[in-house]
């Protein structure tokens, strides 16, 4: 379980995280929502070590991951950022066996390749093992890098936006894949997601955050509520839920909606 | 490793032993006549020894650094480095006259590797920039220290012996002046060794943090060694421009950017090109020498034009 506690990130006098204390919980896929600006990526950052707080301390099981040195905790956390710079020519299944450096530094045991075939395997990339990344679609290279964060093999799982430009089949896609990876195999998945209908249908746990503070956190009939989301959106909406799950309905301004 | 690579390395090898103003034939290498053994040892296997392990070494630090930088357009000819080898060069020169080789090459490496860390930080704040920015800014960065060194070379009464380094020459390599090559070797068996932890560099600094590898100490240690192999090559035959830059982009084009595999492939493709490079300077006014500076920034030139074409596609 990740817990953070009275966390601060500064710029100058610039406040994006102010008094963050939330709960993470194991085995859970939870969910971090608000609006842009929210201090939602700095908080996944900080949590992944990526960020410096300027105040606070963030534990993993009890202990302050401060305390863990960076090539161990990279066999505990992985983080999945957007990688808009990412030039490299490599195929998908070289890039899945780069997930295995913090165990391997390079040279690959046959543990190694069981690992990365099984992660392949997981998202149904195997068609796709030889083929350079510049060469397939960016729902298909968001897949392969989300396999070589699984082939990782941490208990924790940060993802920052992995819905972002996809279509919506491969966002279900990886949705699934990552609810898959709580239920089948226990790991503890955090994202930040902007997509509320995703986060409503395939959370357990969402952390709602506007302007550096946390403002709702919870299961997710706690916090996917018409009030709660207004107050964090500044919208009107319309929750429906149904034995297909939520839908949030925010398109028409006030008045609108029927 | 492909067998045809391999293949034409070995002749070209050959023929750079055949090839020169005193003609040299098979069997009198084999009967090892005075005369032959003589060429061979003294000038014609020491310039091979040297051009091997300089196209060697500048592929593999141009990749090197293609990697730090995440830019597939800089080598230590678009980022200042050879310009501030040079530069080291013509210091230890004025100022300490009777250093020798040895310490020369020390002051090249202590400038080449000072400049590479301000390129890398300089390029580490625009990150996001255009792809071809970087190694224009490389560029103006390499023009500004080596118009210190033209006017430092000016003052000092050098300027027409700096010329000697400004232009990567092969023909001066014999028995007992090219030995510092050799310095090569280490650093492409380290880097060799760290292949997977440049690639990982090469993704980025956040994704390399996120799979536990320090990020500032193998991009240090990567610096490093460009910084030697750089030193030692202009020490031994001056600056040979393009070497890094268009082998490592060709390479990758056919097989990738996983460097624990393609490293050796780039090695031998860059000993390769500074052989056809070298020949061909030898043949085309023999049996005069045009200098491989020139053949090698002509082909690679080129080359480099092609490859911005086709990257901007």
């Amino acid at each position: 379980m990740i817990s953070v506690n009275k966390l601060f990130k500064t710029y100058g006098k610039k406040t994006v995280v102010s008094d963050v204390g939330a709960h993470f919980p194991a085995h859970k896929l939870t969910s971090l929502i608000g609006p842009n600006g929210a201090g939602k990526t700095s908080l996944l950052m900080m949590i992944a070590r990526l960020l410096e707080p300027t105040h606070g301390d963030i534990f993993l099981n009890g202990n302050s991951i401060f305390n863990i040195r960076p090539a161990d905790y990279a066999k505990k956390v992985a983080t999945l950022r957007q990688a808009p710079g990412f030039n490299l020519r490599l195929t998908v299944s070289e890039l899945v066996a780069f997930g295995r450096f913090p165990y391997s530094r390079g040279v690959l045991t046959t543990e190694d390749y069981r690992v990365i075939d099984e992660a392949i395997e997981f998202l149904s990339l195997g068609t796709l093992r030889d083929a350079y990344l510049d060469e397939i679609s960016g729902g298909q290279r968001q897949m392969a890098f989300l396999a070589m964060t699984i082939a990782q093999q941490t208990d924790c799982l940060l993802l920052d936006e992995p819905l972002n430009n996809l279509d919506i089949k491969h966002a279900v896609q990886i949705m699934s894949a990552l609810r898959r990876l709580c239920d089948e195999q226990g790991r503890t998945v955090i994202l930040v997601v902007h997509d509320l209908n995703f986060a409503a249908n395939y959370s357990d746990h969402i952390v709602a955050m506007k302007e550096g503070r946390v403002h709702y956190s919870g299961s997710v009939e706690n916090v996917v509520k018409k009030n709660c989301l207004q107050d964090l959106y500044e919208l009107n909406f319309r929750i429906a839920r149904s034995e297909q799950g939520y839908l949030c309905n925010y398109f028409k301004p006030s008045g609108e909606l029927k | 490793m492909p067998l045809n690579l391999f293949a034409m390395f070995i002749v070209l090898c050959a023929a750079s032993l055949m090839v020169g103003a005193q003609s040299l034939a098979w069997y009198e290498i084999f009967s090892l006549s005075g005369d032959a053994w003589l060429i061979l040892t003294v000038s014609r296997l020491p310039r091979l020894v040297t051009l091997v392990l300089a196209g060697v070494g500048l592929s593999v630090c141009g990749v090197i650094l293609q990697h730090i930088t995440r830019n597939k357009f800089v080598e230590p000819a678009t980022s200042g480095g050879l310009d501030a080898a040079k530069l080291g060069i013509l210091i230890a020169l004025t100022m300490m006259p009777a250093i020798g080789a040895v310490g020369q090459m020390l002051f090249a490496l202590v400038f080449c590797l000072a400049s590479s860390l301000v390129f890398v930080a300089i390029v580490r704040r625009i990150q996001f920039s255009n792809t071809v920015l970087v190694p224009v800014i490389g560029l103006m960065y390499g023009g500004v220290l080596s118009a210190i060194a033209e006017f430092y070379a000016y003052h000092n009464n050098i300027l027409q012996s700096m010329q000697g380094w400004l232009l990567g020459d092969f023909s001066k390599v014999i028995e007992g002046r090219y030995e510092i090559i050799y310095l090569i070797v280490p650093a492409v068996g380290l880097s060799y060794l760290y292949a997977h932890r440049f690639t990982v560099l090469g993704m980025g600094e956040s994704m390399a943090a996120s799979l536990g590898l320090s990020y500032a100490a193998t991009a240090a240690l990567g610096l490093i060694l460009v910084a030697v192999t750089v030193s030692a090559t202009v020490i031994t035959v001056g600056a040979v421009p393009f070497i890094g830059l268009v082998i490592p982009s060709l390479v990758a084009l056919r097989y990738g950017d996983n460097l624990g595999r393609t490293l050796p492939i780039i090695a031998l493709s860059g000993a390769s090109m500074l052989l056809i490079c070298d020949i061909f300077g030898r043949l085309i006014m023999y049996p005069f020498e045009v200098p491989v500076g020139l053949t090698a920034g002509g082909i690679g030139g080129v080359l480099f034009l092609v490859l911005i074409f086709k990257g901007g596609r």
